[in-house]
């Protein structure tokens, strides 16, 4: 049996979660998510102690660049848009709009990840580091490499898991299996989105 | 449940395009605040004021929260309740006393009389 035939055979769920009827993997996906952000929110704490108890903590805003951070969060919240227009395209059953926003999902996760590169590279050449930071406290580069690095390996798997749901897509012969895949995929990439606010709020802006 | 059967669950709200430039128009906010004489105590307050509403935003409407059962949103919420607590937990060390090292607390109990 292909994996595709698996996915849509009728033994894969036997009963409906009082929850989310329409599936369990979206009730998982959620509990997933819920545990991620207390991670996510695990580490923000922290950095606004370590902050908060630091003398010479340099002002991220002064010295980190805004206007390339602010424009990858314009870049996510379209990839968000995008990722719900194909949700949309395929609660009509239009297949071929379906995978093109999906693509368009994929490619804006993938020119974020392009940016973050580059920004590292040239926060690193100013002499930001992971154990140095040139403008005061050193836990300043320590904890933007950790958080923005740990938001980069969600974008990282999310691109892989929206990727892996494009190529099933045209294996999978009926919509209501392409739409629940899709819907649950499409939860963990708003989820990137929700975090990356936060992260672009007090990493950058505060 | 099928596409179609989906297709009838159509959300009645905002459409997705108008939460977009909610979005887009909060994201302008937050960068004429950081650049706005005021103090940082209301610069910071405005700061997460924003971002909680393009949080909020995200989850009620593309995450379909809004549309879902109370309890998907309590498991939702459950997060932002342990975040809350977390930042109890934390605020001696939020109240402003700068970490001093092992050198440095040597010296100062040196420098006491």
């Amino acid at each position: 049996m292909n994996q595709a035939a698996t996915l849509e055979h009728p033994a894969v769920e036997r009963a409906e979660s009082p929850l989310t009827p329409e599936s369990w993997g979206k009730l998982g996906m959620w509990i997933f998510l819920a545990g991620d952000a207390v991670g996510f929110g695990v580490l923000l704490a922290s950095y606004g102690a370590l902050r908060a108890g630091s003398a010479d903590w340099p002002n991220p805003a002064h010295y980190l660049g805004i206007s390339l951070t602010a424009f990858m969060t314009f870049l996510l919240i379209c990839s968000s848009v995008t990722m719900v227009k194909a949700l949309e395209a395929l609660r009509r059953e239009e297949l071929g709009r379906a995978q093109m926003f999906l693509g368009l999902t994929i490619l804006g996760g993938a020119l974020f990840l392009g940016m973050q590169a580059y920004e590292w590279t040239h926060n690193i050449h100013r002499g930001l580091l992971v154990f140095g930071n040139p403008w005061g406290a050193t836990l300043f580069g320590t904890s933007f490499y950790v958080i923005t690095g740990f938001h980069g390996l969600h974008v990282t798997g999310g691109v892989i898991y929206l990727s892996t749901i494009l190529a099933l897509l045209a294996r999978l012969k009926s919509f209501e299996r392409r739409y629940m895949i899709t819907e649950i995929g499409g939860l963990y990439w708003h989820f990137v989105d929700l975090v990356w606010i936060m992260v672009f709020t007090f990493m950058y802006l505060l | 449940m099928t596409a179609t059967e989906a297709n009838t669950h159509d959300h009645h709200g905002p459409s997705y395009m108008a939460i977009f430039w909610w979005l887009a128009v909060l994201t302008v906010l937050e960068l004429i605040v950081i650049y706005t004489p005021m103090s940082k105590v209301a610069i910071g307050i405005l700061l997460i004021a924003l971002a909680s509403s393009k949080a909020t935003l995200v989850a009620m409407y593309f995450m379909h929260l809004k549309f879902e059962t109370r309890t998907l949103g309590y498991i939702a919420l459950t997060p932002a309740v342990i975040g809350a607590l977390l930042v109890f937990v934390l605020l001696p060390d939020l109240r402003g006393s700068a970490h001093k090292t092992a050198d440095e607390k040597k010296v100062e109990t040196a420098a006491e009389p």
